[in-house]
Parts: structure tokens; sequence; C-alpha cells
């Protein structure tokens, strides 16, 4: 089923999209995960993806960030192929593709964000260790910075990687739940990081099960069940409608007001 | 000559340390990886596929650890891609064709009708039977894979601790893993010699896996493997000669023995 979203909730084409896609269809081993997305986000914009499990969130993440080659369709990213602009873009995994027990420091984790950059034998720079401290710092973590990986926590593995990806300095954020396991503290310190970000000027677009966060934090928010099925201003959350056809039918009754979220 | 080092005497005694220090060298460094990443299972299946190398190169009288090094490398790259394209998990087709190349290698074995003693000392290792030209292939081989490794490292680490977070940031995590299964594959070809087909993948697997006990750090579970593996190699050179023991048998033992100790030594600390 597909909603149409209510003409108030649709945006005008505009030029300076950083992220563009046009009937784009993606998926894995002969099965479309989606299907027919036409996606447009400005640069400067804080985005949300919702929608259930195996919704299509992280495949339309993957595809943006070019680890998806879409079947159909066309992907622009910062005006050209999303390969191209790799360097130019952080992308935030789910933490279940990452193997935590590697003996690693936190910090060494944090200066892979430039690894791009700094060619192949050469180790980091001074001047990287202090910009991977202030990442770090940003995200209130500076103290975790000499600790190995395999003692962190799910709050603290997750504040790590959103340091990584600030430490690249990215015109485009792409996070793939980043509040699953963390505690509602730091859920609210990484959406305050993320605000910063695009106070900044940055492109942010964030998957996310956390209606009531979407609410209290993001301007715009995609609605996804294999598919675009609604995107606009989050107030469409509220309606009916959207919901049903975002979660299949189920009903969905998420605390939806950004003043009880917060409460 | 002090009587303890008596077995320095000897030419023999002397290139079989320096061929078992140098693969043990290759062996721990890469063998940081094969622990980190589980890859133990493929290392034994790569270490038994290349014995029909080995097999073939002597029907064609050619270099053994040559013969041996083309069909590691050709089957740590097939697994690899194998696994990328199959719907099958990746232990499942090491498990196949792991013991199809090794009943090849059996087969053909079983047809040279000449004498088999090389081949002998493929699958049981025959360190003192190490020739100087052998040595020499043996360095070059260990120095190609330790600059190789120096020059990836950083890049490894990350496909191999987030490949997706590594894809994501523009590396090549394909070509990269391809690259680790080829210094894998080397490593291998090159210790056959020393401790043969059979016991080859505790080289790769016992000094990282003790190292990874005691270390916290990637890098000094680097430098452990490779200190333990050395001291491994030349305490188990030294007490085959004493003890009149097959060599190669007895730096795994040696190995086995050292990593056994961390691991009780770490159990008792902890209650």
């Amino acid at each position: 089923m597909t909603v149409a979203p209510p003409a108030s909730y649709r945006r005008a084409a505009v030029p300076e999209a950083a992220i563009q896609l046009k009937r784009v269809a993606a998926g894995y081993d002969g099965t479309l995960a989606i299907d027919a997305v036409d996606l447009e986000v400005r640069s400067g914009e804080m985005v949300a993806l919702v929608g259930a499990n195996g919704s299509g969130k992280s495949t339309l993440l993957k595809t943006i960030v070019g680890l998806l080659r879409p079947r159909h369709g066309e992907v622009r990213v910062l005006g050209g192929e999303p390969q191209a602009a790799r360097p130019r873009m952080s992308y935030l995994p789910q933490q279940e593709h990452v193997r935590w027990d590697f003996p690693l420091t936190v910090e060494s984790v944090v200066l892979m964000g430039r690894i791009g950059r700094l060619g192949l034998g050469r180790p980091p720079r001074p001047a990287d260790r202090r910009d991977a401290a202030a990442a770090l710092a940003r995200v209130d973590a500076e103290y975790l910075r000499r600790r190995p990986v395999t003692d962190l926590s799910g709050g603290e593995r997750q504040r790590v990687l959103l340091a990584r990806a600030l430490f690249a300095d990215p015109e485009i954020l792409l996070l793939d739940e980043p509040a699953t396991g963390v505690d509602p503290t730091t859920e609210e310190q990484l959406m305050a990081v993320l605000e910063e970000e695009t106070a900044r000027g940055r492109t942010v677009l964030v998957a996310t099960h956390d209606l009531a966060s979407v609410m209290a934090h993001f301007a715009r928010v995609v609605c996804m069940n294999r598919g675009i099925v609604a995107q606009g201003d989050v107030s469409i959350l509220r309606d009916d409608a959207v919901l049903r056809a975002t979660y299949g039918g189920h009903r969905v009754e998420p605390n939806l007001m950004a003043d009880e979220h917060h409460a | 000559m002090p009587e303890l080092l008596e077995p320095l005497a000897y030419g023999f005694v002397q290139r079989a340390l320096v061929a078992a220090v140098l693969v043990c060298i290759v062996c721990a460094c890469v063998g940081v990886f094969v622990v980190l990443r589980g890859l133990a299972f493929l290392g034994d299946a790569v270490a038994h596929i290349a014995f029909p190398g080995v097999v073939v190169a002597q029907l064609a009288k050619a270099d053994l650890v040559i013969g041996g090094s083309i069909a590691a490398v050709a089957g740590a790259l097939a697994i690899g891609l194998a696994g990328r394209r199959s719907s099958l998990r990746e232990d499942t087709l090491i498990g196949v064709v792991f013991s199809g190349m090794f009943a090849l290698g059996v087969v053909l074995f079983s047809s040279i009708r000449s004498y088999t003693g090389d081949l002998l000392g493929v699958l049981l290792g025959d360190v003192l039977g190490v020739s100087s030209e052998q040595l020499w292939l043996g360095a070059g081989t260990v120095a190609l894979v330790v600059g190789v490794l120096f020059l990836v490292w950083k890049e490894i680490v990350f496909v191999s601790f987030d490949p997706t977070g590594a894809a994501a940031a523009g590396l090549p995590v394909a070509r990269y893993d391809a690259l680790l299964l080829v210094l894998i594959g080397l490593s291998i070809a090159i210790s056959i010699q020393i401790v043969g087909v059979i016991l080859v993948v505790a080289l790769l697997v016992t000094p990282a896996a003790t190292a990874r006990l005691l270390a916290r750090k990637i890098r000094h579970m680097l430098y452990l493997a490779v200190a333990l593996a050395v001291a491994c190699s030349v305490a188990g050179i030294f007490l085959s000669y004493w003890l009149n023991t097959a060599s190669g048998g007895t730096i795994v033992l040696v190995a086995t023995a050292m990593f056994m100790l961390v691991w009780a030594v770490r159990a008792l600390a902890r209650e």
C-alpha cells in the first residue's frame, strides 16, 4: 500500500540537493528491498528515515553511500556518483557488523575516519591525533581515548563510531540506527551533536525506530515500507494512515509528543 | 663452544634455526589476522591445498616450495571468491575444497613410483633438510610478506575490524581481503618445509593466540606474537636436537605448551 503524502508535506525540488534519488530500486540476491524511491535531501537538512525492520532503511543508506548499486534509477550525491562522493561522506553502520573483540584502542578506531587521506604506510600525524581527541570530546567520550574497545558499553561504542564519523569532517552524515542499545541520556547527546552538525551546514540522514526522538529533533521525516510511503514535516507521524502504511497495518502508538519525550 | 650451543657447530642446524625463525616471524605477523578474524580453519585448509601443488611439482621435477606456493595462494583466493559468491557458508565450502584437494594430492602421491622422501618431508616437515637455496627463497618471501603487511597494515586492520565502515570510507575491501589471503597462502607455503602440511596451521595460530591472551593493543599483539614465535622456534630446534625428535613437531609442542601455560596463568589470575 502506498499513501501519497498530503500536498502540504511535499517539498519542491531545489537545485542544491545534497542527495538525490530518482526511481531507485535496490536489494540483495534477486530480491528488491526498496523500489521506486524518489528522494531529495538538501544541504544542511536533518532527515529521519523511519519504518519497521526490513522496510528498506539500511538498504537506502547503503545505496546512497555506494555500498549497493541500484538495480534501477539514479543516485546522485553532492552532484556526482556516490563512489566519487565517499571522501565527503561518513557512514555509521549498525554495530553488529563491527568486530568489537579486536584489541584496538578507542583512539585508533577514531583515527580510521581519515584513512583515505593518509596514504599507504603512513601513520597518523600529531594533528590527526589532536582532531581525534576533539571529535571524542564532542560526543563526551574523550576519557575513553586510550581504552580498549573490548571494554566499551553499547552506548560508548555508539559514541566512538559517531566520533569516527565526525573526525572525517564530512559534508554528509549517514547514520544507521545510532540510538540502538544506548540509554536516553546518550541518545540525547547524540542528537544534540547531530543538530550542531546540521547548524554547521552538514546534511544528516538518520535511520531510526524512535519516533519520539524524531518528533523532538528532526524537521523532516521519510516513512518507509520497501519504498517511501510518505515524507515531509514530522507532523505526518500523527497521521494514522501514514503510520499504518509505514508499519504494515500494525497499530503504532509511539510517544509522539516532543514535550513528553523530554519529560 | 659451551655444550649447550654445540648444535650450532653444524651447518644444517644453523640453516634450520634461521629458516625456523624466518617462517615463525612471517606466520606470527599474518597469524594476528588469522586469529582475530577466525580464519584458522581456512589456514588449515590452505596448507592441505598446498599438498597437491607440491606433488605436482615433484612430478614435474620443479621446486616443491614454488609448487606449494602456487597451489596455496590459488586455493586461498578461490575459497575467498567462492565464499563471497555462494549461498553456502564459507566453512562448508572450505570443508569441501580442503578435503577434495588433499585427496587429489594423495592420489597423485600414490601414483609416484620413485623415492618419495621429499614428499614425506612435506607432510611432516623437515627443517633440518633446508638447503641454502630454500633459505634464500624463504627469506625473500618473508621480506615480501612483512613489507606488504607493513604498507597496508592500517587498511587491513580497518577492513578486518569494520568491513562495512571501511567500504563506506572508500577502501576496496574485497581487494584487501584477497591480499590478506595471498599473504596467508605464501606464509603457509614457506612454512610447510619447517613443520609440514599437517602442523603448519599451528605456526599461524598458536603464537598469535598466545599473544592475544596477553595484549590489549593490536601492535603489542603483533610484537608479542613475533617474540613468542621466535622463542618457540629456537627452543624447538634445540630441544629436538637434544631429544632426537622431529623438529617441526617439537616446535609446535613448545608453542602449544607456551599457550597452555599463559592460558592457565591467566585463569588462575582471574580467580
